[in-house]
């Protein structure tokens, strides 16, 4: 293996492992493609890298310029961890319910955290963010929601990654959030194999729905909307915290530490598994389970443990 | 056919309260219309004045967003759930 000259160059070619066994149709596999071995330790090392790159080539990152970005989480690592090795400021809008894991690991490198409302979940800190940009005309927002450099980083590697591996490949599972995946992952494996299908899981909206005062605060990523979403996707399915946590345990079962979110692509490709007659089903995993010790989600009594994941973002 | 129409807190005070309401229908699509009829105040909020869904709500059937399904025309079974909750953004880590 050829040694990487940064940190930075170890993004991507990510490793996928089968894990057929917990799949309930003997006919349909089950792959998962492991994002959590990225530095940062999760899928969201590609997007950091893609957005910061993409600014400094359009010119608008100079050196020692400071970032804002809203996430609640993984993105926030890993824009720290780019920004850190490139020489930039971040600070992060980050809702007041996440893991403690995740606010520690933006302190290693150097993040600055601005709290948003935990009830107003990621909705509120992309509120907050833009407010904050907007005052502070001086800073950089990469804004990950709208920027077409979040899916090109899945366009051009995650795609080409999972085609190359699993050319056999009939659904790509995975979750919703900045839709930045699901688009370019979709977009590339559809432009080699219309047939193939892109399913999209998502979290129940939960408790941060009771904070929209009308329906025109509701929210769509406008990445989703002018990339063509809405076409690209063959389904859109909702997993709950109970069934993320329990196909969070399954995966344990067969050796594989994933993040609760993985559970819940995973339950995604459970259910896509038991509606077809046969196939392969490649879901994409964002994140390893070390964030998500401080929750219990492997050992704590499984009722207890729907209770807190509802409180907190795991997703 | 008889299913179960979940209401988002916003919307419940159109509905006289109710976080769910029971409504018939065989489609998706004619149940929101049973449900505008049921609670006039509701109207415009769910469904456009063109009759097609608003864009920043999403309707659920059971688990799946019917948008990918057959839209509007879904089918609905008995005992079938239909949930109506405003477009947020996913956790997005």
């Amino acid at each position: 293996m050829a040694v990487a000259r940064n940190v930075l160059e170890l993004i991507g070619n990510t490793p996928v492992v089968d894990v057929s066994a917990l799949s309930p149709n003997p006919d349909v596999r089950i792959l998962v493609k492991l994002e959590g071995v990225n530095p940062g330790g999760s899928v969201k090392d590609r997007v950091a890298r893609s957005l910061v790159e993409d600014a400094e080539r359009a010119g608008v990152l100079r050196p020692g310029a400071t970032l804002i970005e809203p996430s609640s989480g993984n993105t926030g690592i890993g824009l720290a961890l780019v920004a850190r090795v490139k020489g930039y400021h971040l600070k992060v809008v980050l809702p007041a319910n996440v893991s403690v894991e995740r606010r520690q690991l933006l302190a290693v490198w150097g993040a600055e955290v601005v709290e948003s409302p935990g009830s107003e979940g990621s909705n509120g800190a992309v509120r907050m963010a833009q407010r904050l940009a907007s005052e502070h005309p001086e800073w950089v927002f990469l804004y990950q929601y709208g920027n077409p450099a979040n899916p090109r980083a899945h366009y051009e590697g995650t795609g080409p990654e999972i085609y190359r591996d699993v050319p056999e490949i009939t659904h790509f599972v995975a979750g919703l959030g900045t839709s930045g995946t699901l688009l370019g992952v979709g977009r590339y494996l559809k432009e080699r194999d219309p047939d193939i299908e892109v399913w999209a899981v998502e979290p129940p909206s939960g408790e941060m729905v009771d904070g929209l005062r009308n329906l025109d605060d509701g929210y769509i990523p406008p990445i989703f909307g002018e990339l063509g979403g809405e076409k690209l996707l063959d389904r859109k399915t909702v997993v709950g915290p109970r069934d993320s946590i329990e196909w969070t345990r399954r995966l344990a079962d067969v050796g594989v530490f994933a993040g609760i979110s993985t559970g819940a692509a995973l339950a995604g490709a459970v259910r896509c598994a038991r509606q077809i007659e046969a196939g392969v089903v490649v879901i994409l995993s964002p994140d390893g389970g070390w964030k998500y010790l401080s929750t219990g989600a492997w050992t704590g009594d499984i009722d207890e443990v729907t209770e807190r994941a509802k409180k907190v973002i795991y997703f | 056919m008889t299913v179960e129409v979940r209401l988002p807190t916003l919307l419940r005070p159109s509905a006289g309260g109710a976080a769910s309401v029971t409504l018939d229908g065989a489609t998706v699509g004619e149940v929101l219309q049973d449900l505008e009829r049921a609670h006039p105040a509701l109207a415009g909020q769910v469904l456009t004045a063109d009759g097609s869904l608003h864009r920043f709500v999403n309707v659920y059937l059971n688990d799946d967003d019917v948008r990918y399904l057959d839209k509007l025309d879904t089918k609905v079974g008995e005992g079938d759930v239909v949930s109506i909750l405003p477009a947020v953004a996913g956790g997005a880590s």
